[in-house]
């Protein structure tokens, strides 16, 4: 069972209190989205640091039920 | 006792100095992150030893643990972990991708 935009976002937000999730659902198919994680915590973390810190606040649901999350990252401007 | 699925990943990854496991091939990648991931580092030139993880299903699994990391396309550079497709498009679009592949002897400067 595909997951909803706003789980996804609300899994996130759990994982990392201080993030902004935008979410853009790019295929319509509840399967295949993109979002766009901002947070302070990040800062002076790797790419690579930050975007397993999204996949553990996933819990487990990358490359699972959440098949196509294309993930960017970012520390506020 | 290392994980013998480890043990042969950390073999692929050491004996070639760019690899990336994708699902499907190059010339036939079957997911849509799998040839982006390919697309950039044709676009940038580099030489790359492919795995297609579809045909390999312990190394399919095996690669998430190995890496930490819970989708497929993976890519390793002199055999450290880089990054997934996400990644790849943003070191690449940053020109961080080139420039560490060049310093790291994989492409010309």
């Amino acid at each position: 069972m595909p997951m909803a935009a706003d789980e996804i976002e609300a899994l996130i937000r759990e994982g990392i209190p201080d993030a902004t999730v935008e979410i853009t659902d790019l295929a319509g198919d509840g399967d295949h989205y993109a979002a766009h994680v901002t947070a302070e915590s990040f800062r002076g973390m790797s790419r690579i640091a930050q975007q397993r810190a999204v996949y553990a606040a996933l819990g487990g649901r990358m490359g699972g039920v959440l098949h196509a999350l294309q993930l960017t990252t970012a520390i506020p401007k | 006792m290392t994980d013998p699925v480890h043990a042969r990943i950390s073999d692929i990854v050491n004996s070639h100095d760019v690899v990336l496991f994708m699902k499907g091939t190059p010339l036939f990648p079957q997911c849509g992150f799998s040839s982006r991931a390919v697309a950039i580092l044709e676009r940038i030139g580099a030489p790359f030893e492919s795995v297609d993880v579809l045909q390999d299903q312990e190394i399919r699994q095996g690669i998430k643990g190995y890496s930490d990391w819970p989708t497929i396309p993976q890519l390793y550079v002199k055999g450290e972990f880089l990054g997934g497709s996400d990644i790849m498009m943003e070191m690449y679009e940053a020109g961080e991708l080139k420039q560490l592949l060049s310093e790291q002897g994989v492409i010309a400067a």
